[in-house]
């Protein structure tokens, strides 16, 4: 085994890999950038380096950086995790070069299966089965747009060298076709530096279902089962799970056979997945092979039994594979949930922000977390925003999925929004429940799946109410200690006024939803004016921002944590995020805001669409942004002139700034 | 330190009794603020949100700091009067928390009479400010007003302390260092425009406040030129060209989040330069004054009993307790600040008046704030008692009582009569407060006594011509006496003049003399120069 290995990589994967590591006797190096100084993934490690500022292409892409800090810490072999350079086949051969192995197939294998028309061409030749497409040369939009024709609709087009959903768009309509291929050549330059397309017929209801292969240096090559991760959203997946719902041995046998076939045409080695489309009827096409390790791995290990990353190292270094096919089985059945810093109540537009609190479900032999997020840590702009991998695994599909929805009720994150309650509603949903579901599920049910939100209940609005007015209480007892007149009476908060009651009237924003709470000033209570009716209530909080609150009688304990006018509440088992309104302050925001565009999260501006003194409809657009990997479009509010443009093409806005004005027409 | 033991059973029928009289008065006193409350009624309150605006009261409450104090000054000023139709003089004062700062709050309400300034307006205007000029308070106006009311301009306008008062006051506040800030939240026509423009700063409300010397009526029939008043002084035309005001708001709120963002950059604030201990409360609940006290003047109490329930832990350590028996002198602590107190406890003696005047030099050696608890029928008299010199013992007392400079607070908490009044600090001796509480009667001598001298000079009248007067005849003259006084003597009639600070329940006793204690520590002490006393 090596003595070292440097993880090129950061987060959960690289504290995942250090993790196997460490049980195998394998010194570890980390990597890290300027943003992850104190990242989790450091303190995972033996040793840490720094390689560059925070932008991924100055630091975990920093290829030079990092085979000189590999050489300089002795490591003997590079694991690049999933990501940044995983797929790099000139990484590959410079590793190589520098005489460090790299933990994955060999560049030409990387290369073989970096371009999809190549790769398909590959697999065609060794019996794989394919969708029908256009993996061709001819580039030309009017070709492309015959041959969609030909093929079609709906088509798919997707980047040659893409992956992750970049450069991808689905067409229904033969008048969108131009439009969406300028939109997939954009991305795909940007991502890929390279625009080359590809068109394929895209299957109604299909399943993305993919085979975990493994190759080792010796001729063997084995498949350890399939994955279903037809749970997506914009071709990012969801909820994977294994063994796929539904699939005869047979059929499982038959799709392993072919991805074993798909990894010896390229002379695999090392760990691999051959992803198939299938249709309704069980057919299966072959997509595209990923030459690295998964995200979803884990679901694999919890029904095999196998350490993946173990294996990678075991072949990076030479040996055959620790097991046969025969050998391999699988037991029970695990899910995934990808917990990430995100609204999909905006899209899945992705959050930043610092991760006040985390509490998590404990881990045990059912439950296992993947995380490079610790409590206090900080979900940047410049990476994914995933924040952990939530692993269940029971001995059946029921019995796991009670597991995988108990174990996201129990997850708690402040301090950002996510979209674990999302994945409670997913996890929850019957068709999802009765298992097979197809790529098109979040899309076909989405109203079960983005429910109008029902109105925080009365006990909850209590318990906010209570959390201000307490918060008030502590603030004024600082600020009369602190005072040079403690004792006064003015540093009282009980409202007192001659001959009357006083009241407090308390702004919360529920969404779209404004709602007020009166709070009436009593000698030992609130009583407070809800919209379901009045309510006693009063309560004790703690420096940890629990309370223990009394609400008509009734003992109760509830949580609030407030990061600037976000108020996370919870209080029997239900849970919000509110927006605490003042109404002084809003002027002051109001007055800034009135006719300007604002960025809705930090990011790079892609490219301006106008130019100042252009007249401009309503639903224009105006600027593209990239953010967390994604392009926005930002369009006009109303008709107008465009007083001005703030930002150029290439400049780095935060969220909230000001990118364009638009006037009315004079 | 001694605790003061009180008598009283609250088991007793007359605590019940007590109890009763003093809640139904208590009752109505709150009764009587709640429709003061409502200011010009529910169709002008709806008429003024409707508007875009706030009330004057919901302002006030949203400028200060989250369930901090507001100590309101003469809820009721002008009740009775007018047809009642001009609630709280339709002007709100107060002190309040503002970031942290005790201010003045002055607000008009416009649903009241369009918020014209009435000769009790006025009065109240100026009492705010001269509060805070005792007190060194910043003041914030919140002005939303059509000016003086020109039905009474005689009564509002010419005098000395009339309407003019309000902007000198403004310019010698600003002298003394006290920051005078204006929110114009509605309009400030003619005089009133003055408000802003005499102010350190000034906010406006865009398309609410208005600012200027001659409405448009004015400007046309003097000028011929057709004006709005938005383009004649709106917000845009004061915050953009004249330089009236300095800030420009969206709303309410938003002006009121700007007064309370200036206000935190005042700089300055007070140091309490007392033995100030941590405060408890006093061990007999201020509660119990309710039944602890006989509402009927007639009847005796130990004003003991009244400050068992006012001072910390009840603890009350009494100055030449055997001398001068009727009135009580000595020290306590409310809220921690070190008071002495001067109570009555029958009607002054000589030897009372010296006491009391020993007791005010001492608190006035000692920097020690002075709090009266007023219930007096005046001092005794007789010819035993003039020759005692009772008329130059008083003297003592008194000029002790209007040269000190220590913080003087004053509670009628029953009868005001007499020189017993200037004695016990009343209006006349700038108390910083003066508070009543509702069972209470201020005169110039009792309705009974007032109905007896008076039927005395007559009937001595009727005897030098030799005729006779019945009884009944007698009474018919006396009973419109005693009603006269005793509709004049009245809390209402009192507060509704600003001859008071505003009527109080009793159990609120404690807590507005430690807001005001608090406030008054806001201004330096000043050395005590007492002026000649006869001896």
């Amino acid at each position: 085994m090596f003595g070292t290995v440097l993880i090129a990589n950061r987060g959960e994967i690289a504290c995942r890999i250090a993790r196997t590591c460490r049980a195998l006797g394998v010194r570890t190096v980390a990597v890290y950038s300027e943003a992850d100084a104190d990242a989790a993934h450091v303190h995972a490690c033996d040793e840490a380096w720094p390689v560059g500022p925070a932008p991924a292409r100055e630091s975990y892409l920093n290829t030079e950086r990092i085979l000189e800090v590999a050489r300089r810490s002795g490591a003997e072999a590079i694991h690049p995790g999933y990501g940044f350079l995983s797929e790099n086949a000139e990484f590959a051969e410079a590793c190589a070069g520098a005489g460090i192995r790299f933990i994955g197939p060999p560049a030409s294998a990387i290369r073989a299966m970096g371009s999809k028309s190549a790769a398909k061409t590959i697999m065609a030749e060794a019996g794989v089965p394919l969708v029908p497409g256009y993996h061709g040369d001819d580039q030309s939009p009017e070709h492309l747009e015959s041959v969609a024709a030909e093929i079609g609709y709906p088509v798919l087009i997707k980047a040659s060298a893409g992956g992750g959903g970049k450069g991808m768009r689905r067409v229904d309509d033969p008048a969108e076709f131009r439009e969406a291929l300028d939109g997939a050549r954009r991305e795909a330059r940007g991502s890929f530096g390279d625009d080359t397309v590809l068109l394929e017929k895209y299957l109604l209801q299909p399943r993305h279902v993919e085979v975990q292969v493994f190759a080792d240096g010796h001729g063997n090559a084995v498949h350890l089962f399939e994955r279903d991760c037809s749970v997506q959203r914009r071709h990012q997946k969801v909820i994977e799970e294994a063994p796929a719902p539904g699939l005869s041995d047979a059929h499982r046998q038959s799709m392993g056979e072919k991805a074993v076939a798909a990894a010896r045409a390229i002379g695999y080695e090392g760990a691999g997945t051959v992803e198939f489309i299938m249709d309704a009827e069980g057919a299966f096409f072959f997509m595209e092979m990923n030459t690295r390790l998964q995200v979803e791995h884990p679901v694999t290990e919890m029904i095999t039994g196998e350490d993946l990353v173990a294996w990678q190292l075991r072949v990076a270094h030479g040996e055959p594979l620790p097991r046969s096919q025969e050998a391999i089985s699988h037991t029970g059945h695990a899910f995934e949930a990808r917990i990430y810093a995100e609204d999909p109540d905006r899209d899945f537009l992705p959050a930043i922000g610092t991760i006040a609190r985390l509490r998590t479900p404990a881990e045990d032999a059912h439950v296992r977390i993947d995380t490079g997020i610790r409590e206090g840590d900080t979900i940047s702009v410049h990476y994914d925003p995933m924040i952990a991998k939530l692993v269940v695994w029971d001995n059946d599909r029921p019995a796991a999925l009670r597991r995988l929805c108990r174990a996201l009720d129990d997850w708690t994150v402040a301090g950002t929004v996510t979209n674990t309650e999302f994945l409670g509603r997913v996890a929850a949903h019957p068709a999802f429940a009765a298992g097979g579901v197809d790529t098109g599920f979040i899309e076909t049910y989405r109203d079960d799946l983005f429910p109008v939100p029902e109105a925080p209940s009365d006990r909850l609005l209590a318990v906010a109410a209570l959390f201000e007015l307490l918060g008030v209480d502590q603030a004024a007892a600082e600020r009369a200690r602190q005072s040079g007149d403690p004792w006064s009476p003015w540093h009282s908060t009980d409202g007192w006024q001659p001959n009357s009651d006083n009241h407090h009237v308390l702004h919360f924003l529920d969404g779209e939803r404004d709602l007020t709470v009166v709070a009436h000033y009593r000698r030992d209570c609130f009583l407070l004016d809800l919209p379901g009716g009045t309510m006693q209530a009063n309560g004790t909080l703690h420096a940890d921002g629990s309370l223990r609150v009394v609400l008509d009688g009734v003992h109760l304990d509830a949580r609030a944590l407030q990061t600037g006018e976000r108020l996370r509440v919870g209080v029997s088992g239900e849970e919000r995020e509110l927006v605490v309104h003042d109404p002084l302050s809003a002027g002051m925001a109001e007055e800034l805001r009135e006719g300007s565009l604002t960025a809705p999260m930090p990011g790079t501006v892609l490219s301006v669409l106008v130019s100042e003194g252009d007249h401009v409809e309503e639903g224009a657009a105006l600027m593209v942004l990239e953010a967390m990997k994604m392009e926005h479009t930002i369009r006009a509010f109303t008709a107008g002139r465009v007083e001005h443009v703030n930002f150029r093409q290439g400049d780095q806005v935060s969220e909230g700034a000001e990118l364009l004005a638009i006037g009315a027409e004079e | 330190m001694t605790v003061l033991k009180t008598r009283i059973d609250p088991r007793s029928e007359e605590f019940r009794a007590n109890r009763e009289a003093m809640g139904s008065l208590v009752a109505d006193l709150r009764e009587r603020v709640a429709t003061a409350k409502e200011g010009g009624g529910p169709a002008a309150q709806k008429r003024h949100t409707d508007r875009g605006k706030l009330l004057p009261r919901d302002r006030i409450r949203v400028l200060l700091d989250v369930g901090s104090p507001f100590l309101e000054l003469s809820q009721l000023a002008a009740t009775g009067m007018y047809d009642d139709e001009v609630p709280s003089a339709g002007i709100i004062t107060g002190i309040g928390r503002v970031s942290g700062r005790e201010c003045m709050i002055v607000a008009n309400d416009a649903t009241v009479k369009g918020g014209t300034y009435y000769p009790e307006t006025v009065k109240k205007h100026l009492r705010a400010q001269e509060i805070a000029a005792e007190n060194h308070l910043p003041c914030i106006y919140l002005v939303d007003s059509g000016g003086a009311n020109l039905p009474n301009q005689d009564k509002v306008f010419p005098d000395r302390d009339h309407f003019g008062r309000i902007f000198y006051n403004q310019a010698n506040l600003s002298a003394q260092g006290i920051p005078q800030v204006a929110v114009v939240m509605g309009s400030c026509t003619a005089g009133g425009a003055y408000v802003p423009a005499m102010s350190d700063e000034s906010i406006i409300v865009k398309e609410q406040g208005t600012i200027f010397l001659g409405g448009p009526p004015l400007v046309k029939a003097a000028t011929g030129e057709v004006v709005t008043a938005e383009e004649l002084g709106g917000a845009d035309v004061h915050s953009r060209v004249s330089g009236v005001t300095d800030h420009y708001a969206l709303n309410d709120a938003h002006a009121l989040g700007i007064v309370r963002q200036s206000v935190d950059h005042l700089n300055g604030g007070k140091q309490v330069d007392l033995d100030v201990r941590e405060p408890r409360p006093p061990l007999h609940d201020p509660d119990e004054l309710h039944g602890a006290i006989p509402t009927d003047l007639r009847k005796p109490f130990d004003v003991r009993e009244v400050i068992a329930r006012v001072v910390d832990g009840s603890e009350f350590e009494e100055f030449k307790q055997l001398y001068g028996t009727t009135l009580v002198c000595g020290f306590a602590r409310i809220f921690g600040y070190p008071v002495g107190i001067i109570a009555n406890n029958g009607v002054l003696f000589s030897e009372s008046a010296l006491k009391g005047a020993h007791f005010v030099e001492l608190c006035s050696q000692r920097g020690i704030p002075l709090v009266f608890l007023q219930n007096i029928t005046g001092f005794m008299v007789g010819s035993k008692y003039e020759a005692g010199g009772i008329a130059k013992d008083g003297a003592k007392l008194v000029t002790a009582v209007a040269s000190t400079s220590v913080p003087k607070f004053t509670v009628i908490i029953g009868g005001s009569f007499g020189a017993g009044n200037y004695g016990m600090c009343g209006r006349a001796y700038s108390p910083r407060f003066l508070w009543m509480w509702p069972n209470a009667r201020i005169s110039v001598m009792g309705g009974d006594q007032a109905a007896n001298v008076m039927a005395q000079v007559r009937r001595d009248g009727f005897e030098r011509k030799g005729e006779s007067w019945s009884a009944e005849d007698e009474e018919a003259f006396k009973q419109p006496i005693r009603e006269q006084y005793e509709h004049q003597g009245h809390p209402y009639y009192a507060t509704a003049r600003l001859w008071d600070d505003g009527v109080i329940d009793p159990a609120d006793t404690r807590m507005v003399l430690g807001l005001g204690l608090s406030t008054s520590f806001n201004a330096p002490a000043r050395p005590t120069r007492f002026g000649v006393f006869r001896m």
